[in-house]
């Protein structure tokens, strides 16, 4: 069984490479590092969501949400602090967050030292004192700072450190808003914990895209510092030059090339820890306690696991890694736009990753993330192509084929969807199953 | 006492009728996600583009009948095409159960499978309508516009403030009310309906009684799309239809099905409205309103809104999290634990 399961991912993975190296022969190595660098975040974030669902079956449809905090990390490790917006209104907001932290802190005391009753009275005056009082301080802080050249800054900026830090930092920041919601959810039945989820995900872009002084909000935020040389500089260098002279190719192209790359070989490290990480961790007895817990409940309760923690401990880890991948994504695309969280892109996508792939299988996440993306790339011209050669009998000016080729961009929506129902009733194991250890 | 007949009124136009209409709407959404959710046990998140498909056909027949110039005045026309709204809905919902959901019966599949195939038909319906009607806002509404016109009212009253109520506000209402009495009828006191409720109770006492789950499972389809439709055009018909918007709609919804207990048909309704007036009465902005109460050198110069209205979606989710805190089997006792 290990055996054939092993020459199954050989052959899946080898395949995937060629599909790759296709594209890098036929169109361009440009265009493969390209498609290559966001194959290997996407192949983190599904990842992530497999240690949740692969592990012990947790559902969370709130994978964007996560994304988010990590690319919003990205943007407040690595931007300069803007002074004058933290002389303007800096202090104002520290201290409504302060009075928030001290209230949590009040409210939880209250809820571990009063009966029941009681604690409920509590944390409602507490709600309504904090509220009233970080309030005060918060709107007049926020609006200093938005006042703050609105046209290039109005925010507080970030601490001005290298971007590569935020991907730690992304983690723990996904991590503290996954355990605030596994915390509520998951000792109550699996449908709460995706509601809660899919909740808390569009309340996070919701915030993103609202509160100016945190990221800009839509105004974006625009050339973020990379963790790789920059092609200017690079051309301005004499080995460079040399080197291009050497292979005989063109400066700039070899110079875009060479970003990418490096960005790859970062990427690839990243992963392969993360991989090494949850390969160890799925084979250590805490890992089959997880399936023992994944595949009867009530079983492992009765041996005494405490499911709810173990639950929470999984869903904290795996957010986690989802965030990693976010801080990544942003730190690719170096801006941040909280316009671009779509729930189809950021949530659906890694759930069909991960389904395809084969769920439980940490190989087969990744799989599912270089596949699944690949098809996503290079299925938006072949959508239209295809729309064109269905309405190509219709007269050019028909409002009908207008109609049609203009949306023809909701076909991937439609085809998404179909391809994970397809999967999960035909083959519901995936491309590469998790196999008997 | 004429300021405080005027803060009144403005709070009635601004929060109570507004309230009252989106309570409605939201109480129909969530009593079909509640009762799939007693019947067939799942949290169905394709609920909402539910919604959203049979308002789109809806809309689609409405012009249709609108350009053979027919009219329903001084009701909207929208209201004449609803059945053949939802037949058609039905017809493509049944057709996804038979291609999705009854396999992982078959299998007898944990209810997250059911969950995951839901957002699986989530994505497909939400890529169909945009395929067919596109993702823009449509305006559908005909017919009268107002029952009361504030201009009016404030003539004949002689007050500062006006009131107005939309006849898709009322027809809101009314047509809940007269859906909620019957379904309630349906369910309680013909032989059907206590067998769909027997199934929810006991799956397996059910059966074992004589009662056929491949009916129960049909008359639940049929139950939860006329109602999705249904809310889906009345929505669309108040405000306008645009089709993430209904996605949007599916976090109020849920969170009013879990307020008033998930599996509990009055709960849901109820939690419509509970979910409704919280997200209206927190976003706004009562400056105008103490402006009549107090003395003129008290007056509030901010606009004393708890949360701005961008952050309403956030309000739905509140209530959620506070119910699951304190009593996460919902007001009324759901099928939570």
């Amino acid at each position: 069984m290990n055996i054939l399961n092993n020459n199954r991912r050989l052959f899946c993975f080898g395949a995937m490479a060629l599909l790759l190296l296709a594209v890098g022969f036929f169109q361009s190595w440009n265009l493969m590092f390209q498609i290559l660098n966001l194959c290997l975040i996407s192949a983190v974030m599904s990842l992530g969501v497999n240690i949740q669902w692969g592990y012990v079956g947790l559902f969370n449809v709130g994978v964007m949400g996560f994304a988010a905090l990590g690319g919003l990390s990205a943007v407040l490790i690595s931007t300069k602090p803007v002074q004058e917006a933290w002389q303007a209104g800096g202090a104002n907001i520290l201290i409504s967050l302060l009075i928030i932290l001290i209230g949590a802190g009040l409210i939880s005391l209250a809820r571990h030292k009063l009966s029941r009753k009681a604690a409920h009275y509590c944390t409602f005056l507490l709600v309504v004192l904090i509220y009233f009082a970080a309030r005060y301080f918060y709107i007049s802080g926020t609006k200093a700072v938005e006042a703050v050249d609105p046209a290039l800054t109005g925010f507080l900026g970030g601490l001005g450190l290298p971007i590569i830090f935020s991907w730690l930092v992304g983690g723990i920041v996904a991590g503290c808003a996954a355990w605030f919601i596994g915390r509520i959810t998951l000792g109550l039945r699996s449908d709460y914990l995706a509601i809660a989820t899919l909740g808390i995900s569009e309340i996070l872009i919701l915030v993103i895209k609202n509160e100016d002084w945190l990221a800009r909000g839509v105004k974006n935020v625009i050339g973020l510092s990379r963790p790789v040389a920059y092609e200017r500089d690079l051309q301005a260098s004499e080995w460079f030059v040399n080197l291009a002279d050497t292979l005989g190719t063109d400066l700039v192209s070899l110079s875009s090339l060479w970003v990418k790359i490096s960005y790859t070989l970062l990427f690839l490290g990243c992963l392969a820890l993360l991989l090494v990480l949850a390969e160890l961790a799925l084979k250590s007895p805490w890992g089959r306690m997880m399936r023992a817990i994944r595949d009867n409940e009530t079983a492992a309760h009765a041996m005494g696991k405490d499911i709810v923690a173990r639950k929470l401990q999984v869903f904290v880890l795996g957010s986690m890694v989802v965030g990693i991948g976010g801080a990544m994504l942003t730190t690719l695309d170096g801006q941040f736009t909280p316009t671009s969280y779509q729930p189809l892109r950021f949530t659906f996508l890694i759930w069909v990753m991960v389904i395809v792939g084969g769920s439980g299988n940490n190989w087969g996440a990744i799989l599912g993330g270089f596949l699944i993306w690949f098809v996503w790339i290079e299925a938006e011209p072949v959508g239209l192509w295809l729309m064109e050669f269905i309405t190509s009998g219709m007269d050019e000016q028909s409002p009908l084929k207008q109609h049609l080729v203009r949306n023809a961009a909701y076909m991937r929506l439609l085809t998404m969807g179909l391809i994970l129902l397809v999967v999960l009733k035909y083959f519901p194991k995936g491309l590469i199953p998790e196999g008997t250890r | 006492m004429l300021d405080l007949v005027n803060a009144l009124t403005l709070l009635a136009n601004f929060v109570l009728i507004p309230g009252i209409t989106y309570g409605s709407q939201l109480g129909l959404g969530a009593l079909g996600v509640t009762i799939v959710y007693g019947i067939l046990r799942f949290s169905n998140f394709a609920h909402g583009d539910t919604m959203a498909f049979g308002t789109m056909v809806t809309i689609l027949l409405t012009l249709w009948i609108q350009s053979l110039g027919i009219t329903f005045y001084p009701l909207p026309t929208a209201l004449l095409m609803v059945p053949f709204g939802v037949v058609i809905t039905t017809i493509l919902v049944l057709g996804i159960d038979k291609a999705v959901y009854a396999h992982f019966r078959q299998v007898n599949a944990p209810p997250v499978m059911f969950v995951i195939a839901s957002v699986g038909v989530m994505f497909v319906l939400q890529g169909l309508i945009r395929l067919i009607i596109g993702p823009d806002d449509q305006s559908f509404a005909d017919g009268a516009r107002f029952i009361l016109r504030a201009r009016e009212f404030k003539e004949y009253f002689g007050l500062s403030e006006g009131l107005s109520i939309k006849v898709t506000q009322l027809m809101s209402l009314v047509v809940t009310f007269l859906l909620v009495i019957s379904l309630f009828w349906f369910l309680h006191r013909t032989r059907t309906g206590k067998s769909l409720r027997a199934y929810s109770d006991n799956r397996d006492l059910a059966q074992l009684s004589g009662i056929n789950p491949d009916r129960v499972v049909l008359y639940t389809w049929i139950l939860a799309t006329a109602l999705a439709t249904i809310a889906g055009v009345l929505y669309g018909l108040d405000k306008s239809f645009k089709p993430s918007v209904y996605f949007q709609l599916l976090l109020p919804i849920f969170a009013a099905a879990i307020v008033g207990g998930l599996g509990n048909p009055l709960g849901a309704f109820v939690g419509g409205f509970v979910v409704a007036f919280s997200e209206i009465t927190i976003t706004y902005a009562y400056k105008r309103f103490f402006a009549y109460l107090l003395p003129e050198e008290l007056e509030p110069t901010t606009l004393l809104q708890l949360l701005g209205t961008e952050y309403k979606f956030a309000v739905s989710f509140l209530i959620l999290v506070i119910v699951l805190l304190i009593r996460p089997s919902g007001i009324f006792a759901g099928k939570s634990a």
